[in-house]
């Protein structure tokens, strides 16, 4: 017998059907009466940013207000209109060589209150190494677009063809030192989340 | 050697055990602080509860699913009896991808299958990329705890590590300067990696995805970077759902760390293009635990730790003292159901406080079922003649009240009077660092019935 | 109201003083009691230990002993729970145990769910620290513990916040583990006391005169620590204090 046959035929024979049915993901959850004040303080204690923005043109003028920015040397940027573009993500086929990327601006699908996680995937994106390697990440996501909680999150998301996407709530971190949060542990150094007007 | 024997080794510097203790405490606060902030703390784990049960009902037909949909999705789907197959297949995974160096991320199931020896062996470098895997990887010694692999090591020791490995200043102790000379470190080994390989918080069986949950980044940079991602999970890892995510990712980090969400929760449905996508299931004795009733329910734990920062034993003792992959209460679970005999004392290792119970964001009784233990340990005649011999004599006097009555007076009749070196003897590990009670001269029994007889 | 009396064996040994109070305090109530006197242990270290065959006669004896009377009443929450919730493989298909377990209590819970008792009459002019026994807190849930989310009520506290000019040490840890475990205090003798100190610690940081507890043997472990330690805490059982010792 091969181990799958194996290891699912022990699985029947031990098996034993305690619970017959799944629970609904009915509750009385959480609500905030400002999701972009509850999703900005989250994102804050995070260590990430959050800034409201009218327009591209604001979103540009708070990039150039960035130290690390004003000085970075190397820019990708997938969103047209926003941020001083330097290197084409669509042509690079070999990710190693976004490794000295310094400003990753990509957009984020929506945004989660409770928890200050933005979902962003690599449907538009042909090296999603971009999002980990990049020392600073700035995301983009319409204002409109915040859910109070995971579970209104989850039922915004299908998962249908292959593809990638993640929940990015702040900066890479560690505690892994006596407990002592580090911001910038492997990946982005810091996160900037603009909250489109439109 | 036996879990108190370690443990007393551990508690001997004193400074260090309140270190290790304050330190697991203050992860603990922040785990309150988070739970207090969602009213529906309680609902989240009773439908996580719910959601894990369902799933060990019906384990086989959702891998059937998962291994399904993750096909579809071009993923290649591989099943291991045990640690020794599990090795074997990511071996040959690598060996035919010609992998020399692998960049790996936290997985514990890699660790119970001592998967990086296994690979080193093999002339095969592996690299665990997460900070805290990593300095415990450099010094040479396991992880203490399965989220905070080097909470037993102070800033200190971590300064040392990387002097001697990263040449970093002699003496430097500074968490920022040590994690910014680990992140150049490891930025190399990411650059360089041939593979990288995970683990699997939750593969759900409906799309046939997984999702991996890191602070650092380090899984998707490990994995984004070469062409070709391992990922091992044990059979037990599977959720039915996509929505049910939205239960345990609410839970997970806020019970392990006290955030609202681990800064990274990837999810994972095929490989990349031109890239390559492994799954390996591990079975691992997992569904022979499925077949017990007292210890099925082991198997609902997400790995978040919580159960260690709360457990007064494991903050005092440190998670090596447990000698397995998984300490604390639920290592203590799990360990013995691999080998009784070899972790016999671990059961023991406990107060039957039930904070763990309390504090289990899926509800595993885990106080109740290390008392289980006890038993099936007692019934396989593992129990330790020390142990057991008190208890049966004592057993043969609560039988019989007479004999009960009449020892209990001779006691309080004599121990007073013994002098004290007899009474405070090498034996008497009571009285180590205890006084014993005064032993009245009356017992309850003589003075009410003297009471009611005036 | 007729009430057997379970006594603890190591409070029938060493602390007859504890078993007098809770007779003084529920006669003050105008309960009456009976003290069977063929009583001797519920069986939990055997249990504990696993030892199911050593246990099984003394839970058996326990049943046949106390089975009559129309309420059980015990001055330890971990002997209480024994019965309640660990007596299940040895009786469960014993006709009269589902009715044993519903009427076995430990005394404080007897004085606030089955008598209603809203005050205790007298005074207690001490800074008194509460110690939160594990087996009462998180088995019988006499208190709120601090791991759930859920409403806030302690059983113990109530009645003794009733009393006259008590004054209450808030500890910064309030419901750790003391580190007794019954045999887990001998088997890991170091990280037991560590525990005990650890907690006398946090009596002594929070100012705490009087130490108490609904478990006698949480204290007979902290007690020992605190005489081999010269430490300045007083030590009594909550049934003292509620029965008007001073």
């Amino acid at each position: 017998m091969s181990s799958r046959d194996d290891i699912l035929a022990s699985v029947r024979r031990n098996a034993k059907t305690v619970a017959p049915d799944l629970p609904d993901l009915e509750a009385d959850w959480i609500q905030y009466a400002d999701l972009q004040q509850q999703f900005s303080e989250v994102i804050e204690t995070v260590g990430g940013r959050c800034v409201a923005a009218e327009s591209d043109h604001d979103i540009n003028n708070a990039l150039k207000a960035i130290p690390e920015y004003s000085s970075a040397s190397k820019i990708a940027s997938t969103i047209p209109g926003i941020g001083e573009s330097n290197v084409s993500l669509s042509e690079i086929d070999d990710p190693h060589e976004l490794e000295d990327v310094d400003f990753a601006i990509l957009p984020g699908e929506f945004a989660v209150a409770e928890n200050g996680a933005v979902w962003v995937t690599d449907k538009d994106l042909k090296q999603r190494a971009v999002m980990f390697i990049t020392q600073h990440l700035v995301l983009v996501v319409p204002g409109g677009e915040i859910v109070p909680h995971m579970h209104a999150a989850y039922e915004r998301l299908h998962f249908g063809p292959a593809g990638f996407g993640v929940f990015i709530s702040g900066p890479s971190k560690t505690a892994d030192i006596e407990q002592s949060l580090v911001i910038g542990a492997h990946g982005p150094r810091s996160l900037t989340v603009f909250l489109t007007s439109n | 050697m036996s879990h108190a024997t370690q443990a007393a080794k551990f508690v001997e510097d004193q400074d260090r055990a309140h270190w290790h203790d304050q330190a697991l405490w203050f992860v603990r606060a922040k785990r309150d602080r988070m739970a207090t902030s969602l009213p529906e703390w309680e609902t989240l784990r009773e439908k996580a509860s719910q959601i894990k049960a369902y799933t060990m009902s019906h384990l086989a037909d959702l891998l059937e699913q998962f291994e399904r949909n993750a096909t579809k999705l071009g993923v290649q789907v591989h099943w291991a009896r045990n640690a020794a197959e599990h090795n074997e297949i990511v071996h040959n995974i690598l060996f035919r991808h010609d992998v020399h160096k692998v960049a790996k991320s936290k997985s514990m199931l890699t660790e119970e299958c001592h998967l990086n020896p296994y690979l080193e062996r093999h002339g095969i470098e592996v690299v665990d990329t997460d900070l805290g895997e990593r300095i415990v990887q450099l010094n040479n010694e396991p992880p203490s705890h399965i989220v905070l692999p080097a909470i037993h090591r102070k800033k200190e020791d971590v300064g040392e590590i990387f002097h001697r490995y990263l040449n970093t200043e002699e003496g430097a102790t500074d968490p920022e300067y040590l994690a910014e000379a680990a992140r150049a470190h490891l930025r190399d080994k990411f650059m360089n990696a041939d593979a990288g390989i995970t683990g699997v918080n939750f593969a759900i069986a409906e799309t046939g995805g997984f999702v991996v949950c890191t602070n650092e980044g380090n899984a998707d940079l490990g994995v984004s970077l070469p062409k070709l991602h391992i990922a091992c999970m044990g059979i037990e890892k599977l959720i039915p759902r996509a929505a049910d995510l939205g239960v345990f990712l609410r839970l997970l980090a806020r019970s392990a760390t006290g955030q609202p969400i681990t800064t990274y929760s990837s999810h994972f449905h095929g490989p990349r293009e031109g890239c390559e996508l492994h799954i390996v299931l591990v079975d691992n004795g997992r569904s022979e635990i499925l077949g017990s009733d007292d210890f099925r329910r082991s198997l609902n734990c997400i790995r978040c730790g919580a159960c260690m920062n709360t457990c007064p034993v494991y903050r005092r003792s440190g998670g090596h003292s447990y000698q397995t992959t998984v300490p604390g209460p639920i290592g203590s679970i799990l360990a013995p159901a691999r080998d009784a005999n070899a972790h016999n004392s671990l059961p023991y290792a406990c107060s039957l406080c039930g904070s763990c119970t309390d504090v289990c964001p899926v509800k595993i009784d885990l106080h109740h079922q290390l008392l289980t233990w006890r038993r099936e340990i007692a019934v396989r005649g593992l129990v330790p003649l020390s142990k057991r011999f008190p208890m049966r004599i004592a057993g043969v006097v609560f039988r019989r009240p007479w004999l009960y009555r009449w020892l209990g007076g001779l006691a309080r009749a004599i121990v007073p009077w013994l002098p004290r070196f007899l009474v405070y003897n090498r034996l008497n590990a009571w009285g180590r660092q205890r006084e014993l009670p005064n032993f009245p001269k009356k017992s309850f029994r003589q003075t009410f019935r003297d009471r009611n007889e005036q | 109201m007729q009430v057997g009396l379970f006594i603890p064996c190591y409070i029938d040994q060493l602390y007859p003083q504890v078993g007098m109070a809770t007779v003084r305090l529920l006669e003050k109530l105008d309960v009456t009691i009976e003290y069977p006197e063929e009583q001797t242990c519920c069986g939990q270290p055997m249990a504990n230990t696993g030892l199911t065959e050593e246990t099984a006669p003394l839970a058996r004896k326990f049943f046949d002993i106390f089975e009559k009377y129309e309420y059980v009443v015990c001055p330890s929450g971990s002997c209480t729970a024994m019965v309640r919730h660990h007596y299940e493989e040895y009786l469960a298909n014993v006709s009269g145990f589902d009715e044993l377990k519903k009427k076995t209590f430990e005394l404080c819970e007897f004085l606030t769910d089955v008598l209603k008792v809203d005050k205790i009459e007298g005074r207690f002019p001490h800074r008194v620290g509460l110690h939160q026994s594990c087996h009462g807190l998180r088995e019988l849930r006499l208190a709120s513990s601090s791991e759930v989310n859920g409403p806030s009520f302690n059983k113990a506290r109530r009645l003794l916040e009733s009393l006259d000019e008590i004054e209450f040490a808030e500890l910064s840890r309030p419901d750790e583990c003391c580190g007794f475990g019954g045999t887990f205090a001998v088997n890991e003798e170091a990280v037991s006391c560590m525990m005990g100190l650890d907690r006398i610690h946090d009596h002594e940081q929070a100012k705490t005169e009087v130490l108490t507890a609904n478990d006698m043997s949480c204290l007979m472990h902290l007690q020992g620590l605190i005489r081999r330690n010269n430490k300045q805490i007083r030590v009594m059982h909550i049934a003292e204090i509620l029965a008007g010792e001073s």
